[in-house]
């Protein structure tokens, strides 16, 4: 059986595209520009990405990435609010922006005739940003009303954001990537500048394209557009590092809910911060054993063997700039407690400690790593995305490369190694939801005829 | 007018040059199933789109049946139960998972084309299709899952929000009721109706398979006779009646949440609506642009109401909705919702400027490729392109189509078709 899974994954690794082909660039202003050629179609992806997020940022102003973001869109000296979208739109393309915990990033997804152009304007925004007294004062109302649609009025988007406060002491991922409420309302002009001014430069920047292209064309394109700008003064950020734990952190959440919900995390390495360079992939390796598709632990066990889970999760990034958490969440079923399910998952961390973990489950990890880097191929964004995320943390994108091989030389010793290390209770944070009654009455439909209007 | 004819000219020539849409070709099985395939030989999978009519316009009286029933497809089919079936496809990293809405259900595949992999690959979603085993335990936990889902999506005032339009809206249609069911109607579905339910829609003459990869016309035919061999030849399911006329009211409901989700609207249009693309490319300026349209510009940009704000025309097998929605803080619901009616009621009197309507039109003709620019977003065209009975160039003729939409086309459909003053306004929040 064994040779059978063995001699299927090496078949399989023939199936994987060549990333050999990524091409990397440096301008004289320290901007990097990487770019991913995929013919498969005549379109192209830009995505510019700035080392600027939430964990960068100090008290009394969380979520100032998130809105300088916002603000990214509202004109320059030579391009008015909103044009910068329209413009992008009249060519077809689509265009957005995200912010991270790391990360700030911009992107463009066009026909690559107009690839041109969509660096053209990201250059011009990238130093000549206008910020407008007027139009902050309407976008930052806009930034509120999306705090409250993701967290104020979601039960499990106010668990995530307690739940982050309360597991991390000292670290910066204790800041919720949109801001406190607070925090947006005292935001100033000023800080918005200030901020723009320190970590918008070709040196804190890094530009993906990944697309119909050729490497030296997109250089040309790239260097034109974005040589010119100065560099800036980026210091960086001293980030504090997060105190051991010295023992389990709870926190309990009352908000108007019809569902319970438990959501746990061991504080853990990653790429970059790890005692042993195997320690990340073992992690991964195990998240995935509990939670790598239907046939793993969690949904064989707990969902559908004992029954005691309506849904359960594990969740680990490999890669972040500051060492993360391996997550775990649950919903009971009816009839069955929180408590059962913290217990339950807390049993499936324990079995990790003790027994080695099956070469099948081990086996079925790395061929869904290997598929999973055919199927990405088919995404631009995701390509791009991958490139990005990985440089904007100070990661180099060839550790892609080494991906495949680095999860196949994990053992089921190093597995169960981490899960002694750091899946331990002196390190975990557990955050539960209690619902509160929601109150909800309707009222009697009223007939409008003619509706509301003008009144 | 020159200019103006100047644009016409450029966009035709953008249409011309974005006419390169993928080669569909279309045949039947053996059982009567419609296939549509595009050979793309680029990455070593392929993807495999099974669509039915089997949504939740066809449960009946127990909102849920369709959902219901193919959240059980995954859960044991053929000789393998749900631990058997998530191991022989998780071994070999293949993708098969199942889903339905209200006109459409699906099972979708995507596997490597690994000779052994596709094996076990086809054969797995030939008995997930044809043979699910509605096993007790698993049923029960579905059921249970599916509730706990539903208690869970009415946690957002957003999912009230739209049930209740949607209930306004079609009455007693079939497309009233929320395709998940409600917590009553999911403990009332027996194995008997999921398998009733499957027995009738889950047939031949009732599907299509659409296979978007890297594999040759031959090997696609073997695909389709693959995964369809064991369904039964069956019927196709009977029309649809058509959506009761609704004349405009307004719901008021509370809930305890800071802001208020406003949806706004009426009966919209059905997937071959003669007015379809001046509909399509007129919503397009007034709120389908996704950081450029008019409720944009009035709602978020100049009065930062909203986060989110945006129209959009849903063409269903019979009449779907044209809806307008956002969000806001409470105590500026009255003001949102009379932006939203002003906006849309200025639109249909005046339509789009001649620029307006241009920007769009470069839009999504200009944005073309974007949208088959990956299998699967390609599969997902196919698929839907059988379903609704399109014609195999409806790609390669969709940029000429939006390029002759003009705006006297967009104003005259909208003033035909929408009432702006006579809408459905569904508005809950906190102290409604």
């Amino acid at each position: 059986m064994l040779c059978v899974r063995t001699c299927l994954a090496v078949l399989l690794l023939a199936a994987l595209p060549a990333v050999a082909e990524i091409s990397e660039f440096r301008l004289e202003n320290g901007m990097k520009i990487i770019v991913k050629p995929d013919h498969r179609a005549p379109v192209a992806v830009s995505q510019v990405w700035y080392r600027v997020g939430a964990s960068y940022e100090p008290d009394g102003i969380t979520g100032i990435s998130h809105a300088l973001e916002h603000m990214m869109f509202k004109g320059t000296k030579d391009v008015g609010p909103g044009e910068f979208s329209k413009t992008i739109s009249a060519l077809g393309g689509t265009e957005n922006a995200f912010t991270g915990r790391d990360y700030t990033a911009y992107f463009e997804t066009l026909a690559v005739e107009h690839l041109d152009k969509a660096l053209e304007l990201e250059a011009d925004r990238m130093r000549n940003l206008l910020l407008d007294e007027a139009e902050f004062a309407k976008e930052i109302e806009v930034v509120k009303e999306e705090r409250r649609l993701r967290t104020e009025d979601k039960p499990s988007g106010k668990v995530y954001e307690q739940f982050n406060a309360v597991a991390w002491r000292a670290s910066p991922y204790q800041t919720p990537t949109i801001g406190w409420m607070n925090d947006l309302e005292q935001m100033a002009l000023e800080d918005l500048a200030d901020w723009y001014r320190r970590w918008y430069a070709p040196n804190n920047a890094i530009l993906v394209v990944v697309g119909d292209v050729q490497p030296e064309a997109v250089l040309e394109m790239a260097n034109r557009h974005f040589g010119p700008l100065p560099a800036g003064d980026t210091r960086g950020q001293k980030a504090p590092a997060e105190p051991p734990q010295r023992g389990e952190t709870r926190v309990e959440v009352k908000v108007p809910a019809r569902q319970p919900y438990l959501l746990m995390g061991y504080k853990t390495p990653v790429v970059g911060h790890a005692e042993e360079p195997w320690e990340p992939h073992a992690l991964f390796v195990l998240s995935s054993v509990l939670d790598g598709g239907n046939s793993a632990r969690l949904a064989r066990e707990l969902v559908r063997g004992k029954g005691i889970a309506a849904s359960a999760g594990a969740d680990y990034d490999t890669y972040s700039r500051l060492p993360g958490m391996l997550l775990l969440d649950g919903t009971p079923r009816d009839g069955r407690s929180i408590a059962e399910v913290e217990a339950a998952l807390r049993e499936a961390v324990a079995r990790l400690r003790t027994e080695l973990i099956d070469e099948a489950e081990l086996q079925r990890v790395v061929t869904k790593a290997i598929a999973s880097k055919v199927f990405q191929a088919d995404s631009l964004f995701a390509q791009a995305m991958e490139i990005g995320m990985l440089e904007t943390i100070g990661l180099d994108w060839r550790l892609l490369e080494g991906e495949i091989e680095a999860l196949k030389a994990v053992t089921p010793e190093q597995v169960r190694t981490v899960a002694q290390r750091y899946l331990v209770d002196e390190n975990l944070t557990v955050a539960t939801l209690t619902p509160l009654p929601m109150e909800q009455q309707a009222r009697p439909a009223v007939a409008a005829d003619g509706g509301r209007h003008g009144s | 007018m020159g200019v103006k004819h100047w644009m016409i000219v450029a966009l035709l020539a953008l249409a011309a040059a974005a006419h390169a849409g993928p080669t569909v070709e279309s045949w039947q099985t053996s059982r009567g199933t419609k296939v549509m395939f595009v050979n793309a030989p680029d990455l070593p999978m392929v993807d495999v789109r099974v669509v039915l009519d089997a949504g939740s316009a066809r449960d009946g009286d127990l909102a849920g049946l369709a959902g219901f029933t193919s959240a059980m497809l995954t859960e044991g089919a053929g000789e393998w139960d749900a631990d058997d079936l998530a191991l022989r496809l998780e071994e070999r990293a293949i993708q098969l998972g199942s889903g339905s809405l209200r006109d459409m259900a699906w099972v979708n595949l995507r596997s490597l084309i690994e000779p052994e992999v596709l094996e076990v690959a086809l054969d797995s979603a030939a008995a997930v299709l044809a043979e699910p085993r509605f096993d007790a335990d698993a049923l029960e936990r579905v059921r249970q899952q599916m509730q706990i889902a539903v208690r869970r999506s009415l946690q957002s005032p957003s999912t009230v929000a739209k049930q209740r339009f949607f209930q306004t809206l079609y009455a007693d249609h079939p497309y009233a009721h929320p395709p998940s069911g409600t917590e009553a109607s999911l403990a009332a579905i027996s194995r008997d109706d999921l398998e009733r339910f499957h027995r009738r829609y889950y047939a031949a003459a009732n599907a299509v398979v659409a296979i978007v990869g890297a594999v040759d016309r031959q090997t696609a035919e073997d695909i389709a006779e693959r995964v369809t061999r064991r369904l039964p030849v069956g019927q196709h399911a009977p029309a649809l009646p058509a959506p009761p006329a609704v004349s405009g009211s307004e719901l008021r409901e509370s809930f305890p949440s800071t802001q208020t989700h406003i949806y706004v609207g009426q009966s919209g249009m059905a997937r071959h609506d003669p007015d379809y693309f001046p509909l399509y490319v007129g919503n397009h300026v007034l709120g389908g642009g996704s950081l450029v349209s008019t409720l944009g510009e009035e709602v978020r940009n100049k009065r930062g109401l909203s986060y989110s704000v945006y129209s959009y025309f849903s063409p269903m097998r019979v009449q779907g909705p044209f809806l307008m929605v956002a969000q806001t803080k409470n105590e500026q619901a009255d003001e949102a919702l009379q932006v939203m009616r002003e906006t849309l009621l200025r639109f249909v009197e005046q339509g789009p400027s001649e620029k307006e309507l241009e920007a769009a039109k470069q839009n999504l003709i200009g944005g073309f490729p974007l949208r088959i620019a990956s299998n699967g977003k390609i599969v997902t065209y196919l698929a839907m392109m059988g379903f609704y009975d399109y014609p195999l160039d409806w790609l390669d003729t969709l940029p000429g189509k939006l390029a002759a939409v003009n705006v006297a086309q967009v104003r005259d459909a909208f003033a035909r078709r929408i009432n702006a003053p006579g809408g459905i306004a569904v508005i809950v929040g906190g102290s409604g």
